[in-house]
């Protein structure tokens, strides 16, 4: 039998449905696929296979009966962000302990109404905060891409595979889950993809519902899937979105079936390229990367316009004002009373002050320490308020951009996958990476990235497209086109299935 | 707008005495009032009273990861309805707001609140002070979340924590520091709970700690710009709230002529001992780094609908007040009276409704409230109903019976209950007013008394003694007024 | 803008995090290079923009006056690390 976890989310809805395997061979496949690879990448912080026999053996009777949803039998992966009910939950940070949720998230119940089938919970920065899954409580993932050294050879440094949701993009890539729920709150889902030649979209805030998901910064979370493919992606997306009453942030619209759009092309489509994302001392092969993304586009009949977002150099500082301060709030309920981690103390101040220190990590107390500070008395105004003006006026930038352009596209990230290490000396040089995607966030707009190319050390690199408010139809047709034409990235050599 | 003026005049009997002259109290109160309703501000468990510990509580309220606010309606109309019955400012527009601190019986690390752009503005209250009338300021009214209870007497190192009251909606009213005197105080609370009452958004239960204040006092001499205040925290009673300002403003006096200063500081009002102290948590002043809450929209909703709901209000204490001095004539003493509970306004109207609106005053004030006082009951449990009692009234009017006999009536439906009407029939209580009869007993007391009848010509007081001596005579049916009217025709006064 | 040791205890005990001598250093310092960046926002011209309150456009929604929820008071605490019939249990506070 072919080799089960090569198959695209599509070829493998497929496959069930012409009964050429069953959903229990088709989730065995990965569950032995997890075991043999977990120990040299560590994309998963915790394996469910008897949960996920369980729901594969459920799917076969429904296919059987002729009553199949549309993700049944498919195994995914579930980013540890999620509160899955009775499984642990922990964001990736030892502050959440032993943490078994009561509940479980909405968009992981859409999943499983569909029929999703669940490997595990997937590795993650820890609270959702950084990029380069180099904070985990767990430690860190190993990207499954390698990169060619000095010598043309390829290199056994371990690379990063992006973040925060890292286990997510390394999963995908590995062929260790069909696809994975993610988050993205200041580029978690595109960055990661585009580190690792999958598919990511970050929808429209609003989407998907967030209820259930450990909140990181309320204005700007936002859950979404990573694939190997668009369809993947699409098919994925159309599951995981919907209207939640319970959180009333999200958005009573009918989710349309992004999969209809795929073939439809980009005739006739305005493609925005803002001049601002140019930045300075941007490397020639980024550069090529877009060329060729706009030249694609071109022959495909889009017609390319060269636009202006002015604020986009001021999205990200206002990015590290308004997501800290967000956090530094919502991480207060992890204080050891109702769950997770307790360390004892004299008395309870002391209590608290011994539990947030140890289980929180560095760069989770550093953005708490941010936040609290932006938000104290005397410089609310100076920090908080004026963040959050600036973000009127990026997303503003964006508002007049749409009289000209219907969809915009730029590069995901300033460069390809780095080594682990190696930009974790000066938080702001981590910072930094997300410098094309936050914009993303701020405005409160859908991004997509797909893959573009590979660099010249060999690892992948992402075209990002970004859309209007609830458009990601515009973003999965476009897509396509790029995908047709660049190719589907693949890690030529599985070295992590070799023990 | 008409709040008493900060005091221009160079003596006010509401000046407090010290050592070295006149001292002039400012009083400026916080009440927190829960709102009436069955679910929680911004969720869906139940606000009811008395349950076992934490099971009045949702995830959200357990502030579990991942878990959202959503606002309940009602909570908002509650609000609403209060701030037009306080003749306030609706802001259709208000934002709520982070406030952020650390306390176990905080779950989230936050208190959602509305700091900057509440949903009621500025209003009025109307009180009564030793029949001086004076309206207070009201600043503002925002809603607010509860917070959980914690026990600390159940364990030497340990507390208890119990999140049932968590969320529970509450409305801040927070009234202008035009307050003088702990009256004045006692009469503004008085007279807010009675307004929550009627317009049903709260309960103003006190003791179950459903209406508690926060008591700012300073102190100053006339004149002199306003002096260091001191917050009173969670004053749960009309009488401790007076005790905690008597005391207070003398501790403040006390320390100032002593030439000291006083220090800007959180109290709580020790019942027992009559005194306030100083809170010991002595941390850094409070920094709650207030922030627009992002997981909620700003609060919005229309002109439209702030009117549907003022069509719906109830009719509040004032204008009550306002008919029933001038529909039934009362004056304005019995008309607070009556007006100060809705349930006594509606009692009183019941037996008022087609009768004179001062008799029955009279009889609900004098008679009724007084028995109910006596016997510690509430107007809701009266063994008395306004039917009764207005058919009591009924057979006064008519001239069934004497106002005596009613009194003896009204024991007898107190106690034993029944129709009015079938026990006077029952129990021969009918009076007589056939005037022939009423001769013939008069008649025959004159016809066997003639000395006092005599002196009773130059001593027309000793009409008394004749009126009596007819009434024994008649077994007390005989309707004094005709008595007196035909003993003062047959002797001649 | 400078931001001293003084100052990151004070943030960090509001914050109820404890921070050692060495730590307080060091994050004089990161904290430091972070405010200086985020300062270039002052290069911008926001004097007549309001902040954004809302990312989507539409009303907050509100739910009716029904208890839909509680009674769960087991689950509320299953994962406590100190509970008693159903209280949570913590250090002492001192009022």
């Amino acid at each position: 039998m072919t080799d089960l976890t090569k198959l695209t989310m599509a070829e493998a809805r497929d496959g069930l449905a012409k009964k050429t395997f069953t959903a229990l061979e088709l989730t065995d496949a990965f569950i032995t696929a997890i075991e043999k690879a977990n120990p040299a990448l560590n994309a998963y912080v915790l394996q469910t296979p008897e949960h996920a026999r369980v729901q594969a053996k459920d799917s076969d009777k429904r296919i059987a009966a002729g009553s199949a949803r549309p993700l049944e039998g498919l195994p995914i992966g579930n980013k540890d962000l999620f509160c899955t009910r009775g499984i642990r939950t922990t964001a990736c940070s030892n502050i959440l302990g032993e943490f078994h949720p009561t509940y479980e998230s909405t968009v992981g119940q859409n999943l499983w109404d569909a029929g999703a089938v669940m490997l595990g919970k997937l590795n993650n920065d820890e609270f959702a905060m950084g990029s380069s899954n180099e904070t985990s409580a767990f430690g860190n993932v190993v990207s499954p891409w390698r990169r060619k050294g000095k010598d043309g050879k390829l290199s056994t440094d371990k690379l990063v595979p992006g973040g925060s949701s890292g286990g997510s993009s390394a999963a995908v890539a590995a062929g260790l889950c069909l696809a994975a729920t993610a988050t993205d709150t200041g580029g978690s889902i595109r960055q990661p993809a585009a580190l690792t030649g999958t598919v990511g979209i970050k929808p429209t805030y609003g989407r998907c519902s967030r209820w259930g998901i450990v909140a990181f910064a309320s204005s700007l979370d936002q859950a979404g899937p990573i694939g190997k493919t668009v369809r993947d992606a699409a098919i994925m997306l159309k599951a995981m979105a919907s209207h939640d009453l319970k959180d009333t942030t999200s958005v009573d619209a009918p989710v349309p079936d992004y999969e209809a759009v795929l073939g439809k092309g980009v005739k006739g489509l305005r493609v925005g390229i803002p001049r601002e994302y140019r930045v300075e001392g941007m490397s020639p092969e980024i550069q090529k990367l877009w060329d060729d993304g706009i030249a694609w586009l071109k022959s495909a009949g889009a017609t390319i316009h060269d636009i202006s977002l002015p604020h986009t150099k001021y999205a990200l500082p206002a990015y590290y004002i308004v997501a800290p301060a967000e956090c530094s709030s919502n991480l207060a309920r992890y204080d050891g009373v109702r769950y997770g981690l307790r360390v004892n103390g004299d008395n309870l101040i002391d209590t608290y002050e011994n539990t947030r220190h140890q289980g929180f990590g560095k760069e989770v107390r550093r953005r708490i320490l941010i936040g609290t500070y932006v938000l104290s008395a005397g410089y609310y105004d100076a920090y908080y308020l004026k963040a959050q003006k600036v973000r009127t006026l990026i997303k503003r930038d964006f508002d007049e951009a749409w009289n000209k352009v219907d969809v915009v596209l730029t590069p995901t990230t300033p460069s390809p996958a780095f080594a682990f290490g190696e930009k974790t000396g000066d938080p702001l040089a981590m910072y930094l990476e997300d410098i094309f995607t936050v914009t993303v966030n701020m405005a409160g707009l859908p991004g997509m990235s797909v893959p573009g190319g590979l660099s010249s050390e060999g690892t992948p690199l992402g075209l990002q497209l970004i859309g209007k408010p609830f458009d990601e139809e515009t973003l999965f047709r476009t897509a396509q086109v790029i995908e047709d034409a660049a190719g589907r990235l693949s890690v030529p050599d599985a070295w992590w299935m070799k023990g | 707008m008409n709040s008493q003026k900060v005091a221009e005049k160079p003596k006010s009997k509401n000046f407090i005495e010290g050592a070295t002259g006149d001292w002039e109290v400012i009083i400026g109160l916080e009440v927190h009032a829960q709102v009436a309703s069955n679910s929680k501000l911004f969720s869906g468990s139940s606000t009811g009273f008395g349950a076992p510990p934490n099971s009045h509580v949702s995830l959200v309220d357990a502030a579990m990861p991942g878990m959202l606010p959503v606002i309940n309606r009602e909570c908002v109309a509650q609000a609403i309805r209060t701030g037009l019955g306080l003749k306030a400012q609706i802001n259709t527009k208000s934002v709520f707001d982070r406030k952020n601190y650390f306390y176990p019986d905080l779950p989230q690390g936050y208190q959602i609140s509305q700091y900057k752009q509440p949903i009621v503005g500025e209003g009025e209250v109307e009180i009564t002070v030793d029949g001086e009338m004076l309206t207070v300021g009201v600043e503002r009214l925002h809603l607010e979340q509860d917070a959980g209870k914690s026990l600390h007497d159940q364990h030497p190192d340990y507390s208890y924590v119990d999140l049932n009251r968590s969320g529970v909606a509450l409305m801040e009213i927070v009234s202008k520091p035009d307050l003088r005197s702990s009256k004045q105080a006692q009469a503004y609370v008085t007279k807010l709970r009675s307004i929550l009452r009627y317009l049903g958004t709260s309960d103003g239960d006190m003791d179950k700690g459903n209406l508690r204040a926060d008591v700012n006092v300073s102190v100053r001499k006339p004149g002199d710009k306003l002096g260091t205040r001191c917050e009173i925290k969670n004053v749960n009673s009309i009488r401790f709230i007076g005790q905690a300002i008597e005391y207070e403003a003398r501790r403040q006096i006390d320390i100032i002529e002593d030439g000291g200063k006083i220090d800007q500081e959180t109290r709580l009002f020790d019942a027992a001992k009559g005194e306030t102290r100083s809170m010991r948590s002595k941390e850094e002043a409070h920094d709650y780094r207030y922030f627009p809450d992002p997981d909620l929209l700003p609060l919005e909703f229309s002109n439209d609908y702030v009117e549907e709901l003022k069509s719906k209000l109830p009719e509040l204490p004032d204008e009550k007040r306002a008919r029933f001095i001038e529909s039934f004539g009362l004056s304005a003493y019995d008309a607070d009276v009556l007006v100060a509970e809705r349930a006594s306004a509606d009692y009183f109207e019941k037996v008022a409704g087609g009768r004179d609106g001062k008799v029955a005053a009279n009889w609900v004030i004098n008679e009724l409230f007084g028995r109910l006082n006596k016997e510690g009951k509430a107007i809701e449990d009266s063994p008395v109903s306004s039917a009764q009692l207005g058919a009591i009234v009924d057979l006064i009017g008519s001239n069934a019976i004497s106002g005596k006999i009613a009194k003896d009536l009204f024991e007898i439906v107190w106690t034993e209950g029944g129709d009015p009407a079938e026990i006077v029939d029952k129990r021969g209580m009918k009076q007589v007013t056939d005037t022939g009869a009423i001769e013939k007993a008069v008649d025959a007391i004159i016809a066997a008394n003639p000395e006092k009848v005599e002196q009773a010509k130059a001593k027309p007081s000793m009409l008394g003694w004749f009126v009596g001596q007819v009434m024994k005579s008649t077994g007390g049916k005989a309707n004094p007024a005709a008595v007196n009217d035909i003993l003062k025709a047959k002797l001649g006064i | 803008m400078q931001v001293d040791e003084a100052t990151v205890r004070r943030i960090a005990r509001l914050a109820r995090i404890k921070i050692s001598d060495a730590e307080a250093k060091g994050l004089e310092k990161e904290l430091s290079g972070i405010l200086d960046w985020v300062a270039q926002l002052d290069e911008v011209d926001t004097s007549n923009v309001e902040p954004m309150t809302r990312v989507v456009a539409q009303k907050l929604k509100m739910r009716d006056d029904v208890v839909t929820d509680g009674e769960i008071a087991e689950q509320i605490v299953a994962n406590a690390p100190l509970a008693e019939d159903n209280f949570f249990v913590v250090p002492k506070v001192v009022e």
